[in-house]
């Protein structure tokens, strides 16, 4: 397992296929990212890599926080994430990762913050049919109906598919198919659509589960 | 320019005519049947143009056997083999689409005059 990276969404475009299809693309700015801290089963007892992303003013990060960036001999991060490794033997701290790990073709994960929804009713949440709009329905064209049953068991199911707030959780895309790779500027385009809004905070990984024959 | 307005200029092969909704156009599309490519066109009045750059597209009408058929082209299309405008219309309106509800006469566009 390697390290994997962090990037930042840029936004959304299209590419066409040599057959004329048109292809939703995000695009992604990723890496570079140094290696600020590596952990092996001997010192920590597991094996991971960290990494930072994007330069800090370094009156902005934290003093103690500074110091570990200070004994990898990186300049300070806006971010530091963690990644598993199975070898962290491969990294040494001040190391730079760049987009070089990732080609055109290969499918990744990505990692992201959804966009948040707010307190959303059960229709939109979890796609419940809702109420009737007419034959005297009333106050409950959105509702979402029965929550149970009676006496037994006497209570609602815990997890139950409610109204409550949606989106604004962590949201892994699996197998995304990567389009492009611009290594100058640092330019990761993948196939499909990506977690999060422009400009928010994206981590990506070799893909986990292999591709759907 | 931030990076995904470079990276669509980037994808920008070739420059499309310039036209405007009301000109009437003849769209070469490449049509692929099994394994042949050939040539369709399809031609009509552009009734509505969407700029957005790389994303822009532009729909065109025409009045088939009594039947009214829209087509909706991405102008970045690769497909695309080649866009003749005609004629350019004299029109007061960016989109078009009140000539869906017109047929015959109500439904003409006048020739623009340049002088």
């Amino acid at each position: 397992m390697r390290a994997g990276l962090i990037g930042r969404k840029l936004g959304m475009s299209r590419i066409f296929s040599p057959d004329g299809k048109s292809v939703a693309v995000t695009l992604l700015k990723v890496g570079p990212c140094p290696v600020v801290g590596v952990k092996s089963v001997e010192t920590n007892g597991y094996n991971a890599v960290q990494l930072g992303f994007e330069e800090a003013k370094p009156s902005r990060v934290q003093k103690p926080v500074r110091g570990i960036y200070a004994k990898a001999n990186v300049a300070p991060q806006r971010m530091l994430k963690e990644f598993r490794v199975s070898e962290p033997g491969n990294y040494q701290p001040g190391q730079v990762l760049t987009l070089e790990q990732i080609e055109a073709g290969v499918r990744v994960d990505v990692t992201g913050r959804s966009v948040g929804k707010g307190f959303t009713g059960s229709m939109r949440r979890w796609g419940f049919r809702g109420g009737r709009a007419t034959h005297g329905a009333h106050l409950t064209h959105r509702s979402p109906g029965s929550i149970g049953q009676c006496q037994t068991p006497g209570r609602v199911f815990k997890n139950k598919k409610m109204a409550g707030h949606m989106g604004d959780e962590n949201v892994t895309v699996m197998g995304l198919i990567v389009a492009s790779v611009d290594l100058e500027q640092n330019l990761l385009v993948v196939k499909g659509s990506v977690p999060g809004s422009k400009g928010s905070v994206v981590y990506i990984r070799d893909a986990v589960k292999a591709a759907r024959k | 320019m931030n990076a995904l307005q470079m990276f669509e200029q980037a994808q920008i092969k070739a420059e499309p005519p310039k036209f405007d909704a009301g000109d009437t156009l003849r769209v070469h599309v490449r049509v692929i049947e099994g394994t042949r490519e050939r040539i369709q066109v399809f031609e009509g009045v552009c009734i509505a143009l969407r700029n957005a750059g790389y994303r822009s597209t532009f729909t065109v009408r025409k009045v088939s056997f009594g039947e009214g058929v829209e087509r909706l082209f991405p102008l970045y299309s690769p497909k695309l083999d080649k866009i003749e405008v005609l004629r350019k219309g004299d029109v007061r309106r960016a989109k078009l689409y009140y000539l869906r509800d017109r047929t015959g006469k109500g439904a003409r566009i006048r020739e623009k005059r340049d002088w």
